[in-house]
């Protein structure tokens, strides 16, 4: 397996050198929400399509929790095709041809905007000195990454799971940024089993030796094996039963029969394994730890006095809210939830459940529903 | 419905075409089972207003919003009760109060969200309905009333002379109506005459 200190340092700086993806300092600090600030940020982003004359047809699209900046462009990394590149181009439902796309790769993150991997003021990486974030965090630097490229109001915020989470806090904080909201597939407060899920990630992370209390970055030792248990847990709450059924079954790996060992006898297995050492080339331990944290602490009530139609009193944006029958992470009914509060608010919005049976992860696989949904909220 | 809808009306069917040319332009309304969105649409492009929508069906809000059009998926039922006290002009509710688990309830929450109510229904004791009861003995399967007993979503059949009792019962005032038969005004003898009826209601 790479060394991933090696190899996040590695593409970190030939990004930043490359002009693969664009990068910029903050000009100030950035305030934290768990006080204090983060100086000299750094946010790494891509663009797609032309930004027209005012400035008026600019699309935010927001990452999830192991996405990036490349929507739309092969990864530099893996070599894979961009993570949403059959919604994002020319002629699709995010219209390339018509909306300038810009998507930054959220900091704590490790595609190139500041997190734990990052350089320190002392020349040594942040590790676990890197200040923990929250979501309106990772909004706040993207709000100054639109005030550095004079973009004053997005024609729509988009973004899917945690994605729509900072959609839904650019919404209730920056009110005035967006003229649409598409969320899908999220929610507005990570709840007990969410938070659950991501601690059994964490801890896995954490209870590998390599881990090191965070400084592994100097070492060849990686703690790979704990963050690729993490994927794989944090994977199943992506897909469906219905789905992990038709993919596998009960069909076995390679074999005509059972080991009666603890060899990856299912293709289940083998897959999951598969996804969690795969995850390891391109992902940061430490980053993982410091964005499920994020979505951990995010409560858009909380943040708005414990009530979440107040997060939106008054707002002018549109509001389009999807989620899908089949997902069990954010079910349909955290999407009603932010639905009632925005109706309590008065605020237009839209929402619908969608029918696919792939789970969380519907949102990023082929669901022509979505398309149409997609398209016809962003006019 | 096609049969009744004269191509005038925006293309709407009458009780909906009534609807929108009463509705005051530029008003805020919340249509409640709004369906394709048909009269959302005119409302929006023909009126100006602020329309919203809720619809129960999936696919039905999905083309909803493919328009462009700012529909919940949701159950009237259930969901009325969150929106704010006269946050619309306007709520309709066109041919789904027989649908409703309470229609009484129902009523009462379109009047509570709305200034104005515009509530539409198939009249049960048209003389067709009464006809196919009396001469036929079974449950009335007629033009208005299309679907028979066991799969029909209308779960409470209401007659004009029923709603009118309702509506007082509910200390509402009927503003409007309006009663027509095979897509034509029917102007007298309404209960009989009439195979659908169309309320505007205040409170």
């Amino acid at each position: 397996m790479l060394s991933l200190s090696k190899h996040c340092f590695f593409f970190w700086t030939k990004i930043g050198l490359s002009a693969t993806s664009r990068t910029i300092e903050l000009p100030n600090p950035l305030a934290l929400d768990g006080g204090g600030e983060l100086a000299q940020a750094r946010l790494a982003y891509e663009t797609y399509g032309e930004l027209n004359d005012n400035r008026s047809n600019a699309i935010l699209l927001c990452h999830a929790l192991t996405g990036d900046q490349y929507v739309a462009s092969t990864h530099p990394v893996t070599g894979k095709p961009g993570w949403w590149e059959r919604m994002v181009g020319p002629g699709k439902p995010i219209d390339t041809d018509r909306f300038h796309v810009i998507c930054a790769n959220v900091i704590g993150s490790c595609m190139g905007s500041s997190g734990p991997a990052s350089e320190a003021p002392d020349g040594t990486p942040y590790a676990m000195r890197f200040p923990v974030i929250t979501i309106r965090d990772m909004v706040r630097a993207q709000v100054a990454l639109l005030d550095e490229l004079g973009i004053e109001k997005v024609h729509a915020v988009v973004g899917g799971s945690m994605g729509g989470m900072q959609a839904l806090s650019l919404a209730a904080n920056w009110p005035e940024r967006a003229a649409r909201v598409l969320v899908i597939a999220s929610t507005s407060r990570h709840s007990a089993q969410n938070i659950a899920f991501h601690e059994l990630g964490r801890q896995a992370v954490m209870a590998d030796p390599n881990w090191a209390q965070g400084n592994y970055y100097a070492t060849e030792l990686q703690p790979d094996n704990g963050l690729a248990v993490a994927r794989m847990a944090a994977h199943i709450t992506y897909l469906s039963e219905e789905a992990l059924t038709e993919k596998f079954g009960r069909n076995l790996q390679d074999r005509d029969a059972k080991s009666f060992g603890f060899d990856a006898d299912f293709q289940v297995e083998s897959y999951l394994r598969y996804q969690g050492s795969g995850f390891t080339q391109r992902f940061d331990a430490n980053s993982y730890l410091y964005i499920t944290r994020a979505m951990d602490y995010f409560d858009l009530a909380e943040e708005h006095g414990g009530k979440l139609a107040d997060a939106f009193a008054g707002t002018e944006a549109r509001f389009c809210l999807v989620s899908f029958d089949s997902d069990w992470l954010y079910p349909t009914s955290e999407s009603r939830h932010v639905v009632r509060a925005l109706n309590a608010a008065g605020a237009a919005v839209s929402f619908v459940e969608l029918s696919a049976p792939h789970g969380h992860d519907s949102f990023l696989l082929d669901v022509p529903a979505l398309d149409r949904v997609v398209k016809g909220f962003l006019g | 419905m096609r049969l009744y809808t004269p191509a005038t009306n925006y293309g709407l069917r009458p009780d909906l075409a009534v609807i929108a040319k009463s509705i005051e332009t530029e008003s805020r309304v919340l249509d409640i089972g709004c369906g394709d969105g048909a009269l959302m649409d005119v409302l929006v492009e023909n009126r100006r207003c602020d329309a919203r929508g809720m619809e129960i069906d999936g696919a039905c809000v999905e083309r909803c919003v493919a328009q462009g059009l700012s529909v919940v998926q949701g159950d009237a039922n259930r969901d009325l009760a969150d929106y704010p006290d006269k946050g619309f002009d306007y709520t309709v509710l066109s041919q789904t109060l027989q649908t409703a688990t309470r229609p009484d309830e129902m009523l009462d929450q379109l009047l509570r969200v709305g200034r104005q109510a515009f509530v539409s229904f198939p009249n049960f004791a048209h003389w067709r309905t009464r006809a196919a009861l009396m001469f036929g003995g079974k449950m009335p399967v007629t033009r208005a009333i299309p679907v028979s007993w066991y799969e029909t979503p209308n779960i409470h059949h209401v007659t004009v002379k029923d709603f009118r009792e309702l509506a007082q019962e509910k200390g509402a005032k009927i503003e409007r109506e309006w009663f027509f038969s095979s897509g034509l005004p029917v102007t007298a003898g309404t209960n009989w005459r009439a195979e659908f009826a169309v309320f505007q209601l205040s409170r």
